[in-house]
């Protein structure tokens, strides 16, 4: 049938068989892994007969809960992923001296450092942060769920697809070779006339509408859907944080559309956006995507200081201290991560007004920062504190977050910048920032809100094994990073002809593989947990005596989440209700109103993934039938009016029964 | 924990108690969809702005190519813009009709909305059609690609909003002056009107001031 | 019929109560006349300014007509979005000017740094390149 040329180009593109790495012996052995590893899932899911549960329980829940929990699986996956970019770079850079060319040629290295780059942010940490506040924010605030759960579901496997597509760019073609954010002209059709570009592109794209929907979501969720007497100024510090995070969100995400809609018209239609010639301006990108890319560091970071501000104040037994000034810091933050994108490229050359104007704003934003360090400094300062693995993430936290604060300040000084940008000093900043921040902060989360997730707490040994891992392993391969950086070693060099920096790399290879074994010594902590979940288990829903709402129900919540809605008094709801001497509700329960599963979400974001496969290949016939069939079923959606049902009485007062007499068995 | 057994009842009765920590009827919040759907037009905002500020920067890089004053036909984009103008009317029209309970009347007039917003986009395919076939097409200069792609966006919105309002007006005969129907006839008109308010932009930035010497 | 989930408003937490219809409570007819009358005076009189080239300056009509566009957004604002500080509660107000205040940042922000990389980086004579900083 598809003898015929142009109809093959047609329906084929410029897929062929050389699109598949049969001669690279490193991703060939990975595919048979990943190969057998799916296979086996699959197996296992069909022996134990499990398909159904899966579609019916997760793939199509609207539940806000299970939709956070497949978020953070999801982050975790991906963190696999992107630690073994991560790892096999620094081992190139071990060995790749002198006469040694290490063992990645440089267009899989590039592949490699992008893909990295990627994944790290994009999905890893975004769905880490994505599934707590998921998770978390309606718990917190005492709702059902969230304001749009249909485009919950819908949000998430669009960010699933799209982690998808680069997962499927390893076997087939290629990734982008141009750095995490696709500078042009480099990323031009004349630089890079090969899919993966276009692969970066549409995996974004993907990816950016689900990120930009959630963000939707949680902003309609906490302004419309507290219960009632919690006002703005009595709302958890994580909701404050979720609610900043939502809006950076919904008003930094749309630039990086637009702007890869734009690089995406250069290279597919022959607009001259970012090129050389025609009048373009490759800086334009560049100015654009950091508008985008600024407010991104904050989306990701606000919210691990929202789950730091809710460790300490539990593990010190204190209310947290500032809370108001803890709340403004916040929106502080909010307004002035959009007046300092320009930092990302001082040595653009715009001259000295523009670059003292940013200089100083990117200054002043460790202000409300260095604020709230203060303030889990003083909400420990005369505490009870109870050294658990939440709070040790969170001094591990303190200790490093310190550092990258600094360098960062240092680098926002715009001569120092134009002797450290695009050096390892760089790449040691905002590692030291993301992995010190960020990733302790997810972890922290995570340790902290698993119980309420399963209702078993994580074992401890384990996770204190994986936080020293973590943390000596973390300054083992990054403190030799600014070293180097001070000697003006640039980043993403896959070659080194100087062997008297040799040994500076090795030290950071031996801090990858020291932080290896935290994640191997995280994955142990999950399996020996699950193994021991009896003797961990929580029955009063409440292991950590916490302070504010999500510890009120039981643990895991029940689909409702809560049988009757919560009045709230205070900021610490929780902690206020225990110390009001508060008798749990044991009967007059109702009906309650919840929405319906529904595969829509799947099914439209599935369609969007073939449609973005097919218009990477440029299969032209395949990526029409696939836009059309996507919108057809978008309509056919909105012809679906009953998208509601009623947990009946019965049902709740079961299932509340079934708390009140776990809970009288183990007074 | 030991709230379920402990000694409480001397504080206060137990009625009272409850009242204070929860609401024993059924709880339903506030709809979000307004407030999210709007959310989501500020969102459309951003991607504009960047496109603006595309247009704003690269809108005088002719690459020795022509020049707005060159190409624009105002009394076309005059025409243009008074039909957006004149939907935007219409659309409040049926809503007065919604709002007194009037399916046909609402009806009639989302439908001639509709009409106006086709032609709209008629029109604006008729000017690209005609640049490009004098040879300014995207590919040309900067200043084409940053145009057509900053116009091309609005009239995709238009046409968008058509597909949603013919969608709309099957499901209103469907299933008449339903609350979803009516709270999915408010976000449309706000995207509508929305649309107009980007329009001002784009007549003002792009052709008036592109237009002058 | 059962209503839509989260559908009708009973009580909420501290915010104001609003029907599905809170948007379109203020609209009347006499509302949208007004908005298109105006809103017709102040596309026409712009159309108008350009091509009877009313000024010799340039810049002096690009000025009035981007006064004219600001004063036109406004309008259709209030007459046709009915933007007040009550709906929803006052968020749609906050959300708007949150979101007007990032166009601008966004906006001028990117001119301001292109005509100075431009500036700096394209000189437009031998003698400008001599005195580079």
């Amino acid at each position: 049938m598809l003898d015929h040329p142009e109809l093959k180009r047609l329906v084929l593109g410029r897929l062929t068989w050389d699109a598949i790495p049969f001669h690279e012996p490193i991703l060939l052995w990975t595919f048979v892994a990943v190969a057998l590893g799916a296979a086996g899932v699959v197996a296992a899911v069909t022996y134990y007969r499990l398909w159904g549960v899966l579609w019916r329980d997760w793939i199509t829940s609207i539940d806000h809960k299970k939709i956070g929990i497949m978020y953070v699986i999801l982050g975790l996956v991906m963190l696999l992923r992107g630690f073994s970019d991560a790892i096999m770079m620094r081992a190139q850079q071990a060995i790749s001296f002198g006469h040694s060319m290490g063992y990645l040629p440089p267009h899989h290295y590039d592949q490699i450092f992008t893909a990295h780059g990627v994944i790290m942010i994009f999905f890893v940490a975004m769905p880490l942060v994505t599934g707590l506040m998921n998770f978390i924010v309606p718990l917190q605030i005492g709702a059902r769920d969230v304001a749009f759960p249909f485009l919950n579901n819908f949000s998430f496997w669009m960010t699933t697809f799209g982690a998808a597509l680069v997962m499927m760019s390893l076997f087939v073609g290629e990734f982008a070779r141009t750095g995490w954010l696709a500078y042009p002209p480099l990323s031009g059709i004349a630089s890079s006339p090969d899919v993966g570009v276009d692969y970066y592109i549409w995996s974004l794209q993907i990816a950016g509408v689900g990120t930009l929907l959630s963000g939707i979501n949680l902003i309609a969720t906490i302004v419309k859907m507290r219960a009632p007497g919690m006002t703005l100024m009595k709302m958890p510090v994580f909701t404050w944080t979720a609610l900043c995070t939502n809006v950076l969100i919904v008003a930094a995400f749309p630039v990086l559309t637009a702007v890869l809609a734009l690089l995406a018209l250069d290279r597919y239609v022959g607009t001259s956006f970012f090129t050389n010639d025609f009048g373009g301006n490759p800086m334009m990108y560049v100015n654009l995507i950091w508008i985008w890319g600024h407010p991104e560091v904050y989306i990701l970071i606000l919210p691990a200081f929202g789950v730091f501000s809710e460790v300490v104040a539990t593990f010190s037994g204190k209310r947290l201290f500032g809370y108001a000034s803890m709340v403004y810091a916040t929106v502080v933050i909010t307004i002035l991560s959009y007046l300092v994108w320009l930092h990302h490229f001082f040595t653009m050359g715009s001259g000295a007004s523009v670059n003292s104007f940013f200089g100083i704003t990117t200054m002043i934003i460790s202000i409300p920062t260095g604020a709230k360090m203060f303030n889990w400094l003083f909400t420990m300062y005369r505490g009870r504190i109870r050294f658990e693995l939440p709070m040790m993430w969170t001094i591990g936290f303190m200790f490093t977050f310190m550092i990258g604060g600094m360098t960062g300040v240092l680098l926002a000084v715009p001569p120092a910048d134009f002797a450290l940008h695009n050096s390892l000093f760089l790449v040691a900043h905002f590692h030291n920032v993301i992995i010190g921040g960020v990733l302790f902060g997810m972890l922290a989360g995570i340790t902290y809100w698993f119980p309420k997730a399963f209702g078993y707490r994580l074992d401890p040994f384990w996770g204190k094994c994986s936080f020293w891992f973590w943390i000596t392993g973390f300054w083992f391969a990054f403190m030799p990073l600014y070293v180097l950086g001070l000697m003006g070693v640039t980043r993403r060099l896959s070659h080194f002809e100087d062997p008297s920096l040799q040994i500076w790399f090795q030290i950071a290879a031996f801090g990858a593989v020291l932080i290896l074994l935290g994640i191997l010594s995280f994955i142990v902590q999950l399996v020996v947990s699950f193994r021991r979940r009896e003797s961990l288990r929580d029955t009063t829903g409440d292991p950590w005596d916490g302070r504010t709402l999500e510890w009120s129900t039981s643990s895991p919540p029940p689909a409702y989440n809560f049988a009757f809605t919560p009045r709230i008094h205070d900021t610490d709801t929780w902690a206020d209700m225990k110390r009001q001497r508060y008798i749990r509700p044991q009967d007059g329960f109702n009906a309650i109103h919840m929405p319906k599963n529904t595969g829509a979400g799947f099914v439209l974001a599935a369609l969007s993934a073939v449609c973005a496969f097919a218009l990477i290949w440029q299969m032209w016939l395949p990526a029409g039938i696939a836009f059309v069939a996507l919108l057809s079923a978008i309509i056919v959606h909105t012809f679906n009016y009953d998208r509601d049902f009623h947990i009946p009485a019965d049902e709740v007062v079961r299932v509340e029964n079934a708390r009140t007499h776990l809970l009288a068995a183990h007074v | 924990m030991s709230e379920v057994t402990s000694p409480v009842a001397s504080v206060a009765p137990v009625a009272v108690r409850s009242a204070r920590f929860y609401v024993t009827s059924e709880h339903h919040p506030e709809n979000g969809t307004l407030l999210g759907f709007w959310l989501y037009l500020m969102s459309d905002c951003l991607v504009f702005a960047c496109l603006f500020a595309m247009y704003g920067v690269l809108g005088r890089s002719y690459a020795a190519g022509p020049s707005g004053a060159d190409l624009f036909e105002l009394p076309l984009v005059a025409v243009n813009t008074s039909l957006l103008l004149l939907s935007s009317i219409t659309y409040g029209v049926a809503m007065l009709e919604m709002q007194r309970n009037r399916l046909l009347a609402t009806l009639a007039w989302l439908g001639i909305t509709g009409l106006l917003g086709a032609g709209f986009v008629g029109v604006e395919l008729h000017e690209f059609a005609n640049l490009i076939h004098a040879g300014a097409g995207p590919q040309r200069s900067a200043f084409l690609s940053s145009f057509f792609t900053l116009v091309g966006t609005h009239g995709l919105h238009v046409s968008v909003g058509v597909v949603w309002l013919v969608t709309m007006m099957v499901q209103l005969t469907q299933k008449g002056l339903i609350p979803e129907n009516r709270r999915r006839l408010l976000c449309l008109s706000m995207f509508w009107h929305f649309l107009d308010v980007v329009w001002i932009g784009v007549f003002t930035f792009v052709y008036l001031m592109g237009a002058l010497p | 019929m059962t209503p839509p989930y989260t559908g009708t408003p009973v009580h909420t937490g501290g915010d104001a109560e609003h029907g599905p219809e809170a948007g379109a409570a203020h609209s009347s007819l006499k509302g949208y006349v007004t908005g298109f009358v105006l809103s017709v005076v102040l596309t026409a009189v712009p159309f108008w300014l350009v091509m009877s080239k009313a000024f010799d300056k340039s810049s002096t009509t690009a000025v009035v007509i981007l006064g004219f566009a600001a004063v036109q957004i406004v309008v259709h604002m209030i007459y046709f979005l009915h933007m007040n500080t009550k709906s929803e509660g006052g968020w749609s107000l906050l959300a708007l000017i949150f979101t007007v205040m990032i166009v601008v940042i966004a906006l001028s922000g990117s001119l301001w740094v292109m005509y100075h990389l431009n500036h700096n980086m394209m000189p437009a004579s031998m003698h400008d390149m001599r005195n580079m900083p």
